[in-house]
């Protein structure tokens, strides 16, 4: 009682400033110090990822090039009733030649050609013949200008024209996204691609089906591998780890390739079965270039990341539980089933998760033996990125692909938890 | 890879020291390609100047790299090998710089000017013409019977030769001979692929041969599957199948008929300092002269661009046979012939590709 009636005021440090005051101090220095300590990772992890990601999602909405080109074009658009089917008048076309004269000077006008021509056929060289002639004109002069811009081209007299450019003026647009799901942005709102240019909602769902199916031959073909490298004496076991590790260390593209020479139709599988007489020569198995191959190729490959986490979970499982529950009665299987299994699940769920993610975004080995039917989503964003040059599109299918991904990731948590998944 | 001449440079330079050690990077397709390029432009180049040139093996996502140079500001690219196509497309986006090939090209050693020497191959104001190649068939000459196949549709034969055919992963040039073997004249082909009709007309004469192809994306795939055996025709480049048949000796052989001829030639990047402009543009005033073009058809079979070249194409510099009837312009070779369509395919590349791959799924 009495040490209570002493110590009435607040806490001193030796120095006397207040201890709470103090303990802050220290705490906070010690915090700057874990700061700067993770700084260049941090900083590392935002330059690398963050904004390359960040500037991704932005690219599948952002559209500035239309406006930025033809700013007065579009000012004049505004006024147009795209759905009277009616040809805008005079002032847009006096517009129209003033954008064009500039952006042919600062020869931007065939890039715009090109980023509309994704929406609409013919526009590319519409922007870059028409470019040619409408250099000639004077906007300050040579009015009007109507029937000049239309002689140039007929295709400027066309109503549809004009629609494909209102309809993609906006500043920030949906149409990539659309794009993404098989639709497109028109005057009169979003509406479906024509069957058969629809193809990327299948390729998302075909992509989630087979990543989904390799996950499942992974685990089959990886638990009896895991268990019996955690079961085994420690040498036989580390030889047996190096061989899950060989192919871990070889290069991908080798690999790929190896399962293109056993697989083929003149390949070395077949070659053994017709030779054993299993197969007839004329009825050779096709096992690549569809989605056989790539299942088979793409399981090999990432084997090794479902067998070591589930490895490093099984080590952790004593085998006195599996003994005990022998001693109470327990088979064999009930005793795997009901002890051993559910023990290993975190390791599974490990597993699964690291191979489902990589190979949703797996591109290399299905163009190698997907053939038509292998081939994933990501085949796809990879021509939009290096060859058609749409990064607005490959960028809506890539923040799609993430979305799915992160909702995956949720509904696993919601399900089976993410405590319940080990590393080791 | 990178290959540094440097060894090269640093003899130039003890020969003439008042050349400044200076480099400039060249991006090319790599393997055979870039090996006849070396020989036949950049060794004599290096010599003749001392500068030192790094290659870099990235023609075939130039286009893209290009693009996300440019957004970054810093181009470090000096040269560029392309294709026509993907330099009309750089071209439109800005990204090379034009080209006037009446100052800036060598004329030919008679007088005549370059844009009357490459003549119709200038087919972008950015392109500088340097090889006519083709995309053709090879077929294997064991496995196709007793008649060997001499026109094209062939390939859509199931009857007469059956077995797989291999054909690249893209409508370009599939569409054209699939309308040619349905009927199509060759003038009306790009007509009738304008409309969606013609382009369905396409997709089901292709559809007769479907499930006998294996697509391919890379240009040596054909080759291999060829010489495996898992094909028994396939289009390639005729470059590839040179290879195959002269220098791999496989049983291969070359069906020339209705071969779609395509260019391939050099763009300088649009923002180039002055100082490498210059060295840019002096480059290829010396790498696209009428002298050194003929020299590159002794390490590969593409044909030179420039009329005036033509007659100075010699043999092979390893194998010794005479080059002429290997290259696709050759008169014989010739007979039937197609120029890749570059504004119908940049117009229709996207929507045309769209449903081809939508059909290929199917």
């Amino acid at each position: 009682m009495t040490d209570t009636s002493t110590q009435s005021g607040p806490m001193l440090a030796a120095d006397g400033t207040p201890l709470k005051k103090s303990l802050a101090r220290a705490l906070r220095l010690q915090k700057m110090r874990a700061l700067a300590l993770i700084a260049p990772l941090l900083i590392f992890v935002l330059v690398s990822f963050v904004i390359p990601i960040g500037s991704m999602l932005f690219r599948s909405v952002e559209n500035g090039s239309v406006a930025e080109t033809l700013p007065l074009t579009v000012a004049e658009l505004q006024n147009w009733d795209a759905t009277s089917g009616e040809l805008p008048d005079e002032a847009l076309y006096a517009a129209f030649t003033t954008d064009m004269v500039a952006a042919i000077e600062a020869k931007k006008h065939t890039r715009l050609g090109s980023r509309l021509n994704y929406e609409h056929t013919g526009m590319s060289s519409l922007f870059r013949k028409s470019g040619r002639q409408i250099k000639k004109l004077d906007p300050a002069a040579d009015a009007p200008f109507k029937d000049k811009i239309i002689d140039i081209d007929k295709k400027w007299g066309d109503v549809e024209t004009w629609q494909v450019i209102k309809t993609h003026s906006v500043k920030y647009t949906n149409g990539y996204f659309l794009n993404a799901i098989d639709m497109q942005r028109t005057v009169e709102g979003a509406k479906a691609q024509p069957e058969d240019k629809q193809i990327l909602i299948k390729l998302f769902q075909r992509t989630l089906f087979m990543s989904m199916v390799i996950t499942v031959s992974c685990i089959l073909l990886g638990y009896p591998v895991a268990w019996l490298l955690a079961n085994l004496p420690a040498r036989t076991a580390n030889v047996l780890m190096i061989l899950v590790l060989l192919p871990f260390w070889t290069s991908l593209l080798v690999r790929t390739s190896a399962w293109k020479v056993m697989l083929q139709q003149q390949g070395v599988i077949n070659e053994v079965l017709v030779w054993l007489g299993i197969v007839a020569d004329d009825a050779r198995l096709v096992m690549i270039n569809n989605q056989l191959g790539t299942i088979i190729a793409m399981t090999h490959i990432l084997l090794p990341f479902m067998i070591l986490p589930m490895y490093s979970v099984m080590q952790t499982i004593k085998p006195t539980y599996l003994r005990a529950a022998k001693s109470m009665g327990a088979t064999n299987w009930t005793a795997f089933w009901r002890v051993y299994f559910p023990l290993s699940v975190p390791g599974i769920g490990a597993g699964s998760i690291l191979v489902f993610i990589l190979s949703i975004g797996y591109y290399i080995t299905p163009e190698i033996v997907g053939g038509t039917k292998g081939v994933f989503i990501s085949n796809r964003i990879a021509y939009h990125i290096s060859s058609s040059l749409n990064w607005g599109l490959a960028a809506a299918l890539g923040t799609i692909l993430l979305a799915v991904v992160l909702v995956l990731y949720w509904a696993y948590d919601k399900i089976v938890g993410i405590d319940n998944v080990k590393l080791g | 890879m990178k290959t540094k001449l440097t060894a090269l440079a640093v003899t130039t330079a003890l020969v003439a020291p008042a050349a400044i050690a200076e480099e400039m990077t060249i991006v090319s397709w790599g393997g055979a390609y870039s090996k006849s390029q070396l020989k036949a432009y950049h060794e004599p180049y290096s010599e003749k100047t001392g500068v030192t040139i790094l290659n870099d093996d990235s023609s075939a996502e130039a286009v893209a790299k290009l693009r996300a140079m440019d957004e970054a500001g810093n181009v470090t690219w000096d040269v560029v090998d392309v294709v026509a196509a993907d330099a009309m497309r750089l071209c439109d986006e800005g990204l090379a710089m034009e080209i006037d090939a009446d100052t800036q090209l060598a004329a030919a050693p008679d007088g005549t000017s370059a844009s009357e020497d490459f003549g119709d191959l200038l087919v972008s104001e950015c392109f500088i013409p340097q090889i006519v190649y083709s995309t053709t068939f090879g077929y294997r000459t064991d496995l196709v019977g007793d008649t060997a196949p001499t026109e094209i549709c062939s390939v859509f034969d199931l009857d007469a030769y059956p077995g797989k055919r291999s054909l690249e992963k893209r409508p370009i040039n599939n569409m054209e001979w699939a309308l040619l073997c349905d009927g199509v004249a060759k003038d009306d082909v790009y007509d009738v692929l304008a409309t969606p009709e013609g382009q369905d007309q396409a997709l089901a004469k292709l559809d007769t041969i479907k499930d006998s192809v294996i697509w391919w994306s890379a240009g040596a795939d054909t080759p291999q599957l060829l010489a495996d055996g898992e094909v028994i025709m396939g289009s390639t480049y005729n470059g590839r199948l040179f290879s195959v048949i002269e220098e791999q000796k496989q049983p291969v052989a070359m069906l020339w008929d209705a071969q779609v001829f395509d260019l391939d030639g050099w763009i300088i990047p649009a923002g180039l300092s002055d100082e490498r402009k210059a060295r840019a543009l002096d480059y290829i005033m010396f790498a696209t002269d009428t002298q050194r073009l003929a020299d590159q058809a002794k390490y590969i079979s593409y044909g030179p661009a420039r009329k005036s070249s033509a007659p100075l194409v010699g043999q092979h510099a390893e194998l010794g046979i005479d080059m002429a009837p290997h290259m696709p312009t050759d008169p014989e070779n010739a007979k039937n012939t197609f120029l890749y369509n570059y504004e119908f395919w940049a117009d229709y590349r996207d929507d045309i590709d769209a449903k081809f791959q939508a059909w290929l799924a199917k």
